[in-house]
């Protein structure tokens, strides 16, 4: 017991800095890059043209259709030998938006739908045009109810960074797994490891709450809406 | 002055509106009446474009636009003709997530980027002309519908509209609480704001309106003075179309219809 809290002790620091450099700053810019790219899909997906849709289909096909894993090591691994060569973070973070991008579009598209016709009907009334309809009207009241299931890609994305550790990622688990190479004691390391994704995984939890909370001061919306 | 020439809408294999011509003067209150599905709703909604003609032509002030099948409208043009409009819709259709007075603010500072504090003032004046000045930190979920609709009453009023476009704009009320947007828009008519309205309460539109078109089947079938029209209409059509009103009205039935 002693040596295990000692163990856990010295090798904290270690998988911390994984976690802080490597594991929340590509959790970070991916879900950014992803959100914007889930945007633009989910538009064109509600408001494109006929070639567009079918493409952006495609796409979120192809993206959910294969394993997250395997499209790192496309992106790692398979990308050098037509001659594009990237470093472990830049195709750790690549392979994450793309996979960010093909989920929350799916989620962005099915909340602007969820906002009635005539809500663009009362901005377009007063004059606003698409744009300003768009920005004032409906991604607000797309926004709080995109947050729980965003949430849940949020979430899900801290622990699947764990797969970059299979692209040489020094990040969190990756951290673990080389000092469980030189101390033989994976289930102490192992745990810890978890204990920290946990950690993680409960401060988006929180922030959701008050997220939620934020965006729901304004009451119900459905009584609102007839 | 408000004026539809010739007015077509087509969705699809349906024809909605067959050639509709009318002439609104500013500061007339008109009330289109008609049964379920006749054409009122589509020729209010021809006015602010929310509907874009298929064919035909119409101005409001200043502006004109001349539609033609197969040729696209230019949307600038749209939003400058529909920025003299006003709409208040059967169903509120206030931004949820927005206050009484942000919602009344909106179009003022987005649409017409007028400053916060002015815009605030304006919107302010508007609450309290509709009598929910006390009401305008409050969510539209808080309110009853009366209190919406006068709020989306002052929301459309809020950019000074050459006209009021009201859709069944006291469907979705009891009859109690439609009391008070009646009252709320016959005192807007007393004031000399011209108001189109499709309607199906005969309570507004004989309260208020000075003219009335019936129309059926997408075609208008007769105009006139309120009074000509609910008292000693010329055609058949009509009268038996009011008797039918009326008896609904005596009955105690709302006369709330969706189309």
């Amino acid at each position: 017991m002693q040596h295990w809290l000692s163990l856990m002790a010295s090798s904290f620091p270690f998988l911390l800095r994984g976690a802080l450099v490597f594991t929340v700053p590509l959790t970070l810019l991916s879900f950014t890059f992803g959100l914007l790219l889930g945007f633009g899909i989910a538009l064109v997906r509600l408001f494109g043209g006929r070639l567009s849709i079918a493409a952006a289909r495609f796409y979120v096909w192809m993206l959910r259709g294969t394993p997250l894993l395997v499209q790192l090591f496309i992106i790692f691994y398979g990308l050098p030998s037509v001659g594009i060569v990237l470093d472990a973070f830049p195709a750790a973070l690549i392979g994450f938006t793309l996979n960010v991008g093909a989920y929350t579009s799916e989620i962005i598209r099915a909340v602007i739908a969820s906002v009635p016709k005539g809500q663009w009907e009362a901005a377009y009334s007063i004059g606003m045009s698409w744009g300003q309809a768009m920005r004032r009207t409906i991604l607000p009241q797309a926004a709080r109810v995109a947050v729980p299931p965003l949430s849940n890609t949020f979430i899900s994305l801290v622990k699947d960074t764990s797969l970059a550790a299979a692209v040489t990622l020094p990040e969190l688990f990756r951290a673990a797994q080389r000092i469980v190479a030189t101390s033989y004691e994976p289930m102490i390391l192992y745990v810890e490891a978890a204990l920290i994704y946990l950690a993680l995984s409960s401060v988006l939890s929180i922030l959701q709450v008050r997220l939620e909370h934020r965006l729901g001061r304004s009451g119900g919306f459905l009584e609102a809406k007839s | 002055m408000i004026k539809l020439t010739n007015i077509e809408k087509r969705f699809g294999a349906l024809v909605a509106l067959k050639g509709v011509s009318a002439v609104i003067a500013e500061g007339t209150v008109t009330a289109l009446i008609g049964p379920s599905g006749g054409g009122k709703s589509t020729m209010l909604r021809s006015i602010n474009l929310l509907e874009i003609p298929t064919s035909g032509e119409l101005t409001i002030g200043e502006e004109t636009i001349v539609f033609q099948s197969g040729v696209k409208v230019d949307g600038k043009a749209v939003r400058r003709l529909r920025r003299q409009t006003g709409m208040v819709f059967q169903n509120f259709q206030l931004f949820p997530h927005q206050t009484a007075l942000a919602n009344v603010m909106e179009g003022l500072t987005t649409v017409l980027k007028w400053p916060a504090d002015k815009a605030r003032a304006r919107a302010l004046a508007l609450l309290e002309k509709v009598g929910l000045a006390h009401k305008a930190e409050a969510w539209p979920a808080t309110l009853s519908g009366g209190q919406q609709q006068r709020v989306a009453i002052a929301r459309a009023l809020a950019p000074s509209p050459r006209v009021l476009l009201c859709d069944e704009p006291t469907s979705a009320l009891d009859p109690e609480l439609s009391g008070e947007v009646v009252d709320v828009l016959a005192q807007l008519a007393r004031e000399g704001t011209t108001m189109v309205m499709a309607t199906h309460d005969l309570r507004l539109a004989s309260k208020i309106a000075d003219r009335v078109i019936f129309l059926e089947a997408g075609m208008i079938v007769e105009t006139g003075t309120a009074r000509e029209i609910f008292t000693t209409p010329r055609h058949e059509r009509t009268r038996r179309f009011i008797s039918t009103l009326t008896q609904r009205d005596e009955v105690g039935v709302d006369g709330g219809d969706a189309s």
